[in-house]
């Protein structure tokens, strides 16, 4: 199964679309990785600059209804060929969430309080992330102060997410 | 036990499996496929030797987004869905000539029925629920799914129903009627949800209506739209199905076993007076950000925009052509009409509709998304405004650092003679 961890990007903002993901003009792109260099091109967000603030960061952590608006599933790829594999937020859009899973990475919901928690203590910080699948807890760490938190999936999704995707699953299974 | 609502009926007629808690993997009547989505897709199921289509009659594919392709990656997209089309045999694929949006398209091609399950890697698939199908917007690997195996997977469907009673107000059009609802649940307001839309305004709606009103579910959340399949449903759908039915009464009464149970369970009803309403616009980058058009009266606009799988079609074109008929567009102002398929396009000339746009100054282009995705035909500068019956208002979405006000056909037209957003009752008579 696919290790889930890492260096957190904070996107402290809610309703981040999939043109901000990943604007539409690179949707004449035919191969995933042909959209490395474009992730969050457009994110009108604060302070954020896509130059400087993803690089080597593995985990996003944002607000409610990530991935709303075009369904293109180009925006997990993107994240996927940045090595982000794991979004952590209040909510997602349904087509989004399904297609992170879909790809085998994991979306993971909860609640705003917990949220307001990870971004009021880590966020502006070095922090860290690790999923742990099977207990269902996520380790938030960063310079001496940890949390743990707990979160859920469906047991459909954590078969997607062990099977590598929804093709793999399908393929051997219909 | 409880009745059902349409969807689960539908849902029940498909199923395949229950590989988990609520998810349900259901069997599909039709793919639907567009050269943005499907092509990663393709290579894909190629580069894992899985080069296979689980039904050549059962998918169906068109060329819409950026046509004829406006540089070389988009002839790129465009061969790979052609010559994946040619090496699987399948007859329903539209090139450059007869190409359309697909959501205008494939409803025009008699390719939706009531009872239907459909995909498409696109997120107004929800559109074909006007005809009483289930149909979904899905991403490119449950497309790639859906290609080989004939499958999808989705959460056993809540539904919410809308009803909507009395009478649209003159002006006052299914886009507005969907602008308020979105501006009333929000976009949110109905996640994992489908929207039955019921009542008498629904009712007397034309397929057309029901379709702009289904477009949009997608904007307030929800997986798709419904319409109940009634008498306008068959009627609309005849000449595909007069082989099957022996009469439009035994069409109607086996459509009308899809209808929900009248104990059916819902998550939410909401009753709307469409009496009360008026043309409405959004403000802003949602499209739950709406206001009576009233309020945004005198708001310049660099572009018009009327086309779309919304608001592209027939009705629409003769509501916007009815406001400018004789008149001239403001100097200020670009206008571009796209009729979303070659069948519109037709028909539109020989009522005159295309004279009707290009005297009062309008741009007429090719049926093609285009401009509402900011790809081609029509996309606006940074810091432009475009007036649009698109179904989109995010930040970029018709070009980078532009906005977009969303607006019905007839306020478009409205706003392109004034120059500034517009009550399109002020152009009446
Ligand atoms: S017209 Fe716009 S919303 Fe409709 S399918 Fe095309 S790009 Fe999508």
């Amino acid at each position: 199964m696919n290790h889930f961890s890492g260096s957190v990007l904070f996107l402290d903002r809610s309703d981040i679309n999939t043109d901000e993901i990943i604007p539409a003009k690179y949707l004449t792109e035919i191969s995933k990785e042909a959209l490395k260099p474009y992730l969050l091109e457009d994110l009108a967000l604060e302070g954020f600059d896509p130059a400087h603030d993803i690089a080597n960061r593995r985990v996003i952590v944002t607000r409610a209804n990530f991935g709303c608006g075009s369904s293109r599933e180009h925006a997990p790829w993107a994240l996927e060929v940045n090595d982000i594999r794991m979004v952590i937020a209040e909510s997602f859009a349904r087509i989004f969430r399904q297609n992170m899973f879909n790809c085998g990475m994991l979306a993971i919901e909860l609640p705003s309080e917990e949220i307001d928690r990870i971004l009021d203590e880590f966020a502006g910080k070095k922090a860290t992330i690790e999923a742990d699948l099977e207990k269902g807890v996520l380790h938030v760490s960063s310079e001496g102060k940890t949390a743990e938190i707990g979160f859920s999936i469906s047991d459909f999704d954590r078969a997607l997410v062990k099977a590598g995707g929804w093709l793999e699953f399908a393929d051997e299974k219909y | 036990m409880a009745g059902k609502t349409i969807a689960e009926k539908i849902f029940d007629a498909h199923h395949a499996d229950n590989p988990a808690g609520d998810i349900h993997v259901i069997s599909l009547d039709a793919v639907f496929c567009h050269e943005i989505t499907t092509p990663v897709a393709i290579n894909d199921l190629a580069a894992k030797g899985k080069d296979r289509v689980f039904d050549s009659d059962k998918i169906m594919a068109v060329i819409d987004h950026v046509t004829p392709a406006k540089d070389s990656k988009t002839a790129l997209q465009g061969k790979i869905l052609r010559e994946w089309a040619r090496r699987h045999n399948l007859k329903n694929f539209f090139d450059v000539g007869r190409n359309g949006v697909c959501h205008a398209l494939f409803p025009e091609k008699g390719f939706v029925r009531p009872g239907y399950t459909i995909i498409m890697g696109d997120s107004h698939t929800c559109t074909h629920g006007a005809f009483g199908a289930f149909a979904a917007g899905v991403g490119t690997t449950d497309l790639a799914v859906g290609i080989l195996k004939g499958v999808c997977a989705f959460r056993y469907p809540k539904s919410m129903k809308i009803i909507i009673n009395g009478d649209l107000p003159d002006g006052v059009f299914a886009k507005d009627l969907i602008l308020h609802i979105i501006g009333k649940i929000g976009v949110n307001g109905a996640t994992d949800r489908v929207i039955e839309f019921a009542g008498p305004v629904v009712e007397k709606m034309s397929m057309e209506s029901r379709m702009t009103l289904c477009n949009m579910a997608v904007e307030a959340g929800a997986t798709s739209g419904i319409c109940y399949p009634d008498e306008t449903t068959v009627e609309y759908l005849w000449r595909f199905i007069s082989d099957q039915y022996p009469s439009k009464e035994d069409a109607l009464a086996d459509y009308r076993s899809w209808l929900p149970d009248p104990d059916a369970e819902y998550d939410k009803i909401i009753e709307i007076d469409a009496s009360a309403l008026a043309p409405l616009v959004t403000f802003g980058y949602r499209p739950d950000n709406v206001k009576p058009v009233s309020e945004m009266e005198g708001t310049p606009v660099d572009q018009v925009y009327i086309g779309s799988c919304t608001n592209g079609r027939m009705e629409d074109l003769r509501a916007a052509a009815g406001v400018l008929m004789g008149k001239r567009i403001s100097d200020s102002v670009r206008g571009v009409v796209s009729p979303a398929t070659p069948g519109i396009f037709n028909q539109a000339m020989e009522e005159g509709i295309l004279k009707t746009f290009m005297d009062a100054g309008f741009c007429v282009t090719n049926p093609t998304c285009g401009a509402c995705l900011g790809m081609s035909c029509g996309v606006i500068a940074e810091g432009e405004v475009c007036a649009s019956t698109t179904n989109r208002n995010f930040n970029g979405r018709m070009g980078k650092g532009g906005m977009v006000h969303l607006m019905s056909p007839a306020t478009a037209a409205a706003t392109a003679l004034a120059g500034c957003i517009t009550n399109s009752n002020l152009y009446k008579g």
